[in-house]
């Protein structure tokens, strides 16, 4: 079977800093993986490259995604194919209404596959629904995309963005960073919605607690842009006790 | 005099001056507009055409920039109006009522001018002129230069344009739409002045736009007067879609009365070289301006915007902004004057201009200017030049929407901002769809 995800040897590097150095992951469909590590290990580096993010630049290795080469292809045909990054720091972008750019994303990757486009009104009545789940109140749909969105409500829209655009692959940036526990609760609770044997995800973490509402089947340590050691969902309750500094110095 | 430093004519000046020579027995108008005219001809004749070295059109070098005069342009024939028919579809959801200028000639048959509303009239200017009506010699007092050339030109050789007068305290519910089209094969210059005469009280939403054919050299001078009285309220929408080779010299005069509330939007997209300036002095206390605008540039397009905005009288406010999207290597140029008048108290004036440049062949210049004589107002302006934003494209790639289209949802962004000030919604779609065909367009 191929993996949904595979990642070998993966060096990359931003302005000629070395960031990734030989990371290996593999993703099966109905994972969840953690990567928790401690700062500038390369866990943004991961999800950024992933997605496709201009400026970094890619040294050594190779990344499949249902077997494609991912370097091949544009962030929007990533996208197409099934990859979603949920952003540590959604961006705002004034002007566009957060309706118009939901209906622009899902039509765009629709027609990408060869589907039909949906119509403004089921689209309307999906994200709706999606919403309400969500606990995001209809008015901010027709709100500027972000624009003056608290932390917890920038998560929840990228939260949104994820299950209307049901990715194969999910990468979770720091998605807990800046929620308190309610809003964290509220995230984890429509993350854990989209779990299905079709889809993996990757959930990367600095602390323990988001795990406690998203558990994974896999916890990588991710340290000096490698994975360093893995385990089962055990590994992050012995990190939160043991801290870091353990793979920082194996690193160095 | 300065005989010994004076520029060697050029062939449009000296081709002004022939022309001139020529129609001056024929242009309509009484002995009173006959010596405006030679007046305001005089005024052009000793300055030339504008150049770079007057401050004014510093980036606009109408010297070097009009290669030649194109003769006036006569009455339309049958294939001009037939053109003129088929004008501006794309502004006909508007539900205005449409007053058609056929190559500077107004043509009533075109027109509808059934069931004016009450206290409405709508005449040609030419009529005027006949009976020697000052409508060329208006006392502007200092809401411009008096040897300002292009409107010196416009007085000089205007033969017709509309001339629309509300009585006071009429509201005219159907917006106007003037429609100012060019057609023909041969290019020609067209001149054209229209006043506006709005009552105290009264209130009137007036769309101007200019149109011509893609591959004609045509020149154009438009010159629209606003006289807006007290407590009155005037909607003005101007857009400049002229051929791909047109140039264009627009000039907006307008004087508003005390507690008015007057809204300015030009919207410029097409011709080769655009001139649009805009005189505005808010004469009473208590008024509301609110000026602002887009341009969508590309290929080798320039567009200048000119504005000078006079807070003569206490407790107004003014709002200007403007946005430009330069493409290509076409260059966009925007210069900004708030005047504070030292009786102006407690004037609230604000001016930005934005400009969103999307290669590197394309140029923008931008020169706000405060004059305050006032010392208790709040005056301020800011100008801002950039890219489109890769954080923001990279954000909406990767959920999916390809590059392009990413680029196009920045920019509809970009100048909606503007565009989403216009109150009448039809027109506010319509330009919103101009806008969305432009970008269709772009490579």
């Amino acid at each position: 079977m191929t993996a949904l995800l595979e990642i070998r040897d993966l060096r990359a590097e931003i302005g000629g800093r070395k960031i990734l150095n030989g990371l290996d992951l593999t993703v099966n469909k109905g994972e969840i993986h953690a990567i928790m590590g401690p700062n500038g290990a390369g866990k943004s580096t991961l999800s950024y490259v992933l997605a496709g993010k201009p400026g970094y630049e890619i040294t050594g290795g190779q990344v499949l995604f249902n077997g494609e080469d991912l370097f091949e292809m544009s962030p929007d045909e990533r996208a197409a194919k099934g990859v979603f990054l949920a952003f540590q720091y959604p961006l705002e972008i004034p002007g566009v209404a957060t309706l118009t750019f939901l209906r622009a994303a899902l039509n765009a990757q629709r027609k990408k596959r060869g589907e039909e486009e949906l119509s403004s009104p089921d689209l309307l009545k999906r994200v709706r629904e999606l919403a309400k789940k969500l606990g995001i109140d209809p008015e901010m749909l027709r709100r500027p995309l972000n624009v003056g969105f608290s932390g917890g409500e920038k998560k929840r829209n990228e939260t949104l963005q994820m299950a209307l655009l049901e990715p194969r692959l999910c990468v979770l940036d720091e998605t807990d960073s800046g929620l308190d526990i309610d809003a964290l609760k509220v995230v984890a609770n429509g993350v854990n919605q989209l779990r299905s044997t079709e889809r993996g995800m990757i959930v990367i973490t600095h602390y323990q607690r988001l795990l406690d509402y998203i558990v994974p089947d896999v916890v990588h340590v991710l340290a000096a842009g490698r994975i360093v050691e893995t385990g089962g969902k055990d590994l992050a309750l012995q990190l939160e006790a043991t801290g870091y500094a353990q793979y920082q110095n194996e690193a160095a | 005099m300065n005989a010994g430093i004076a520029a060697i004519k050029t062939e449009a000046e000296t081709g002004l001056a022939d022309t001139y020579a020529a129609a001056r027995q024929e242009l309509p108008g009484g002995p009173a507009v006959a010596a405006a005219r030679a007046e305001a001809f005089n005024i052009f004749a000793l300055g030339g055409l504008p150049h770079r070295r007057l401050e004014a059109w510093k980036y606009t070098d109408l010297r070097r920039l009009m290669k030649d005069a194109k003769p006036l342009a006569g009455a339309p024939d049958a294939a001009a109006l037939g053109a003129a028919r088929q004008a501006a579809q794309w502004l006909s959801e508007l539900g205005a009522r449409r007053i058609v200028v056929v190559n500077g000639t107004f043509v009533p048959a075109l027109s509808d001018l059934a069931d004016l509303d009450e206290g409405l009239t709508i005449r040609a200017l030419a009529q005027g002129l006949v009976t020697d009506e000052p409508l060329l010699s208006a006392d502007l007092g200092t809401l411009l230069p008096h040897n300002e050339p292009a409107l010196a030109l416009n007085t000089a050789f205007a033969g017709d344009g509309v001339v629309i007068e509300v009585a006071a305290g009429a509201e005219i519910k159907r917006p106007i739409h003037l429609l100012f089209v060019t057609a023909g094969e041969t290019a020609s210059a067209i001149f054209t002045r229209s006043v506006a005469v709005i009552g105290a009280g009264a209130s009137v939403s007036l769309i101007e736009s200019h149109e011509g054919p893609e591959g004609s050299d045509y020149q154009v001078n438009a010159a629209l007067q606003v006289q807006l009285g007290d407590d009155a309220r005037l909607d003005h929408v101007k857009i400049v879609r002229e051929g791909g080779a047109a140039l264009h010299v627009g000039t907006l005069l307008a004087d508003i009365g005390a507690r008015a509330r007057f809204n300015a939007f030009s919207f410029i997209v097409g011709g080769s070289v655009v001139r649009n300036q805009m005189f505005v002095r808010l004469a009473g206390a208590d008024t509301v301006a609110e000026i602002s605008g887009v341009s969508l540039l590309a290929g080798r397009q320039h567009a200048d915007t000119t504005l000078s905005i006079e807070h003569a009288a206490p407790g107004s406010q003014s709002r200007e902004t403007f946005k430009a999207v330069v493409d290509e290597a076409a260059r966009a140029v925007f210069q900004g004057k708030i005047a504070v008048r030292q009786q102006a108290q407690k004037t609230d004036a604000r001016m930005m201009s934005r400009a969103l440049l999307l290669s590197a062949e394309a140029e923008v210049f931008s020169k706000p200017e405060l004059e305050i004589f006032a010392d208790d107002v709040q005056c301020g302006h800011g100008a801002t030049t950039g890219t489109l934003d890769d954080q923001l494209k990279f954000y909406l790639m990767a959920r999916g929407i390809p590059a392009k289209e990413a680029e196009a949802l920045l920019i509809q962004a970009f100048v909606g901002e503007v565009i989403d000030t216009i109150t009448q919604e039809s027109l506010r779609d319509a330009l919103s769809a101009a806008t969305l065909a432009w970008l269709g367009e772009r490579g």
